[in-house]
């Protein structure tokens, strides 16, 4: 069966709220009365993984085992504990965090269940303590936890799982297998094929030496709107294909302002329509921060913001204004980001959050504009045909994503096919960059607006 | 390759000469630096064809394999090239001084300081390029697993006494050279491709004769050529019989060399041989084995005139890195070097086994962690040591330098208020600094904090935000808001106890300050289990099967040699 057939429009009788749930339950009876040491949960983008971590946190609490959450970022961490409290406000929580000044969210000085400090043994006898990978790396104890929730693990390094296994008996490991793998800043081919090797992500390690270890998936992406998640699971998940939690016409953009018939305004108009619009500009050879196409960006935002959007969804009846919170740059290079971030200063949209696919990891947004990885350059290097990028930037908006790219890109990439060498022992990772850039780069041509 | 980088290699182009990348030298530079040029086998990985060694550049041991296809004519290399190298380590090996180390008391748990030797220098082997490193990897585990007749009576293939021994110094050596920053073992590739931007690619830049083409092109034998003229005369040109006029540097050979010349030669040499074994009388063999030296010598010319060239490149390199002043943390990263070259050391006076096969998981991610550590640390240091490698960062917005033109005192609002001064800077450069951002500059040598408070107020007519400049670098804007950039920053430390600031730790208006976004000094990492301590995640600890030292490579039928 061929990707293609699997992520098959769906059947009339198919529920994405019971497939969902139905996964969710396996998942938590897997946790909490299975007799594995792990479980892996494999979450395509927006498909409830917080969620799951919060509600599985929870029951775990409830039957009395002591818990430890890891996450990779403390904003990560601050976000689990917000929603934790929510959830159960009189939850002992415990927030370990670091001896930096302001170590975590203002925010969760206000909760009165939630107990910080950077000294884990502060924090002994909260039913639930968080704290980051880096964090928990530096702690000791002499009886480890009795369970754990590790959080991104896709994210997470070997070597940080190796620092911090210790701490526990047993762990659910939950994480989005599409997106950017943890990375060295130096070379590590010297471990390349080892089950361990100490840069490769900590689930790829788990699984090595854990083979037998129960694996379930979230079949359904709440996030990604009908229009984007056929496109994100065929060419970022093609043997684990899901399905988005709502139908075509489910949702809808709207604006105030009509177009004024420029490249941003017509650009707007097919991605309000389709879910997908690229504003194609003329090919040519730029530095990574190129001008034109900073503009284009920061062109696209400033319309989007000046034609009173309005964003439909299921969340509630009546339409929400797309404010410029709702509203993101994804680009590959920091530098990329700080000159995005310097030219909608300029226009006045300053507010606007321009991050690195990196840094975007996990977050949401109603409409994404994204500079592609690719846009100008004379190569293609393995970084910027790695799959995790383009899918997590492909991958942040509820309602639509609009593409800034020049010209020229589908034929830059069939002069960089993948030449990564193949190492002995490691898994090939499926589908390659290149082909997930071909897939989205066919998709996006049916959108196409030149600028 | 950062825009500093790209912008000085098209500068190379134009004026047809390598540029400077450093305006000191970053690794340090041994007085006595031993030499090693080796030449390997086509075709057949780890058998040494031979090589130039030594630490006088005017006489090198020349040290060749006749035949390299045989085993005892292998070995007797190696035990050759143990009797060159060893007795130069172990000279260093030997001169210690007292120093101090920080160790966990194994009864209190304690951090505690014991006083341990520390060799007072160790020995720097240099290379000529890249390939040549790994092939000094490639010698190490071929050897260090072999048994000589003292360890193993029973041993098919015993090896020379201290062949082993030698295997694991250059084990040791070839794992050190991938510690970002460490000099025990050098390939002058990488150390001239650090210290020179050519008009080549970096592909390029690791043949020896080409890159010290573009950066010295008055040393080719042909006058007046530019530097890439110059360059492709050592890659391509050939004389009259084919043969390359400037050699590889290897380890391997060129195909011409061994078609045309190697091959014959080896051939000749193995007739002369087999004639000798079937000599009937002692006449006999004595003129067969004068024609067996005669073409012994004529594959030991052979090797010297390959091997000769790239040695002689290889100390002109030096000579021009010498030129060079060492920049001030150099001397602080061979002293790790040294320190690393001590365990060694102790491991092997303590009798421990030689260095497994593979990392267990613990070993690998220690490693790992160090590296990426030393990586950062490195950076760094070059951009403190160096105003060109800062140069590099300032233009990628990781770094600023400016004239402070204010200084207003300000304190912290505690019990005890704490100086803050915020000190109001202006700067060409476009850093990219975020909100409350954390910048770094050098105070004495130890790093000062900062923290960005925001670009200053507009009414002295900079930093208005309403500019056009477009802020990407490229210089085609007008650059009215980044180019006049004027930076408010809140100083946060190294200012004393007091309530005022101690003299000197607050920049003063007009002062010149340069400041980083990236930190001076690598904190430590966490502390990994014990490698008999390895989770379950990472398949429980080694077990008794990792106790026991692992034998060589057992033969099979494949190995035909």
């Amino acid at each position: 069966m061929t990707a293609e057939a699997l992520a098959a429009p769906a059947p009339a009788d198919f529920d994405p709220g019971a497939e969902a749930a139905r996964a969710t339950a396996a998942i938590l009876h897997d946790t909490l009365h299975g007799t594995e040491r792990g479980v892996v949960v494999d979450s395509p983008p927006g498909a409830g993984k917080s969620t799951l971590v919060v509600r599985a946190a929870l029951e775990l609490a409830e039957a009395g085992r002591p818990l430890m959450v890891v996450a990779q970022t403390n904003a990560q961490v601050d976000d689990l504990v917000l929603r934790l409290a929510e959830k159960n406000p009189d939850l002992p929580v415990g927030r370990l965090h670091s001896s930096d000044a302001d170590p975590y969210d203002k925010a969760l000085d206000a909760l009165e269940s939630v107990r910080k400090s950077a000294k884990a043994a502060d924090l002994a006898g909260q039913a639930v303590v968080l704290s980051t990978a880096a964090k928990w790396a530096h702690v000791t104890v002499d009886e480890p936890w009795r369970h754990a929730i590790v959080d991104e693990a896709y994210q997470m390094r070997s070597d940080s799982l190796l620092a911090v296994a210790g701490l526990f008996e047993r762990a659910l490991f939950v994480g989005d297998p599409g997106q950017l793998d943890p990375f060295a800043t130096v070379g590590s081919e010297q471990w390349a094929g080892l089950a361990y090797d100490p840069s490769s992500s900590a689930v790829t390690t788990l699984l090595a030496h854990n083979p037998g270890l129960p694996q379930h998936r979230l079949p359904v992406s709440w996030r990604l709107p009908a229009s984007a998640a056929r496109l994100v699971s065929d060419a970022f998940y093609p043997y684990t294909p899901f399905r988005s939690g709502t139908d075509h016409g489910d949702r809808s953009l709207a604006f105030g302002v009509p177009s004024d018939g420029s490249g941003p305004d017509r650009v707007i108009d097919e991605a309000a329509v389709s879910g997908w619009g690229l504003l194609e500009l003329p090919a040519r050879h730029t530095p990574r921060t190129d001008p034109e196409a900073v503009r284009a960006v920061a062109a696209v935002v400033r319309r989007l913001l000046d034609r009173e959007g309005r964003a439909t969804s299921e969340r509630s009846p009546d339409p929400a204004p797309l404010t410029a919170a709702r509203i993101a740059v994804g680009t590959a290079h920091r530098d990329q980001a700080a000159a995005v971030r310097s030219a909608l200063a300029d226009l006045g949209a300053g507010e606007v959050t321009v991050d690195t696919a990196n840094r975007l990891q996990g977050r949401e947004y109603d409409v994404t504009v994204v500079l592609h990885p690719l846009s100008g350059r004379p190569d293609a290097t393995a970084f910027h045909l790695e799959t995790g990028r383009l899918c997590v930037l492909a991958s942040r908006h509820r309602h639509a994503c609009i593409v800034v790219c020049r010209e020229g890109v589908a034929g830059l990439l069939d002069d960089y096919p993948s030449t990564e060498p193949v190492q002995l022992g490691t898994l090939v990772k499926f589908p390659d960059g290149w082909e997930a850039n071909h897939a989205v780069l066919a998709h996006l041509a049916e959108h196409r607006v030149s600028a | 390759m950062s825009l500093i980088t790209t912008l000085a290699r098209l500068e190379a182009v134009r004026t047809g000469r390598a540029q400077p990348a450093a305006t000191v030298r970053h690794r340090h530079l041994s007085d006595r630096p031993l030499v090693f040029v080796p030449l390997t086998t086509a075709g057949e990985a780890g058998a040494p064809l031979g090589a130039l060694v030594g630490t006088d550049r005017d006489a090198p041991h020349l040290l060749v394999v006749p035949q390299p296809r045989d085993r005892d004519l292998r070995f007797a290399f190696l035990a050759d090239l143990a009797d060159i190298v060893l007795p130069h380590v172990e000279a260093y090996a030997e001169s210690v001084e007292a120093a101090e180390r920080t160790e966990t008391d194994p009864e209190t748990g304690k951090r505690v300081k014991v006083e341990v030797d520390l060799c007072a220098d160790a020995a720097q082997l240099v290379v000529p390029s890249r390939a040549g490193i790994d092939f000094v990897r490639l010698l190490g585990r071929s050897m260090r697993f072999r048994r000589t007749a003292e360890q193993d009576p029973e041993t098919p293939h015993p090896a020379p006494p201290r062949v082993p021994l030698l295997g694991r110094w250059l084990t040791h050596y070839g794992e050190r050279a991938r510690v970002p920053g460490s000099s025990l073992l050098l390939a002058m590739t990488d150390l001239l491709g650090r210290h020179w931007a050519t008009g080549q690619s970096t592909l390029e830049d690791q043949h020896l004769g080409a890159l010290l083409a573009w950066i010295a092109p008055e040393f080719s034998p042909e006058p007046g050529l530019t530097g890439a003229e110059a360059a492709r005369r050592a890659e391509l040109a050939r004389d009259a019989d084919g043969q390359l006029l400037c050699p590889p540097a290897g380890p391997a050979t060129d195909p011409a060399f061994d078609n045309r010349l190697l091959a014959p030669a080896i051939e000749r040499y193995d007739r002369a041989r087999t004639a000798l074994a079937a000599a009937e009388d002692g006449l006999e063999a004595d003129e067969r084995l004068g024609a067996l030296t005669a073409a012994e010598r004529e594959i030991r010319a052979l090797v010297d005139s390959r091997t000769r060239p790239t040695w002689d490149a290889v100390w002109r390199g030096l000579d021009l890195l010498r030129e060079l002043p060492e920049g001030a943390h150099a001397e602080e990263r061979w002293t790790r070097d040294r320190w690393s070259f001590t365990s060694h050391r102790d491991r092997i006076l303590a009798g421990e086994p030689p260095q497994p096969r593979r990392d267990d998981a613990v070993t690998a991610a220690n490693k790992l962690a160090t590296r990426e550590r030393e990586q950062a640390r490195l950076e760094a240091q070059e951009a403190l040591d160096d105003p060109l490698v800062m140069a590099g960062r300032r233009l990628s917005g990781e770094a600023f330098a400016g004239e402070v033109v204010d200084v207003v005192m300000a304190y912290s609002e505690s019990k005890r208020p704490s100086p803050r001064p915020l000190v109001t800077v202006r700067t060409d450069d476009r850093p990219h600094l975020g909100e409350r951002a954390k910048v770094y500059r050098s105070l004495g040598g130890k790093p000062q904090t900062a923290e960005y408070v925001g670009p200053a107020a507009s009414d002295d007519g900079f930093g208005d935000g309403t500019g056009t400049g477009d802020g990407d670098g490229t210089g085609t804007g007008d650059g009215t808001r980044d180019g006049d950039g004027v930076l408010v920053l809140r100083i946060m430390d190294k200012m004393g106890r007091g309530k005022e600031p101690e003299a000197g730790s607050v920049p003063e208006k007009g002062d010149l300050v340069c400041f980083t976004l990236f930190e001076h000094e690598q904190r430590g990492g966490a502390k990994l289990p014990d490698p008999e301590q390895t989770p379950w995640t990472h398949g429980g600890p080694p077990g008794a099967a990792a106790a026991v030292p692992e034998a060589a490579d057992a033969q099979t039928e494949e190995d035909v040699l």
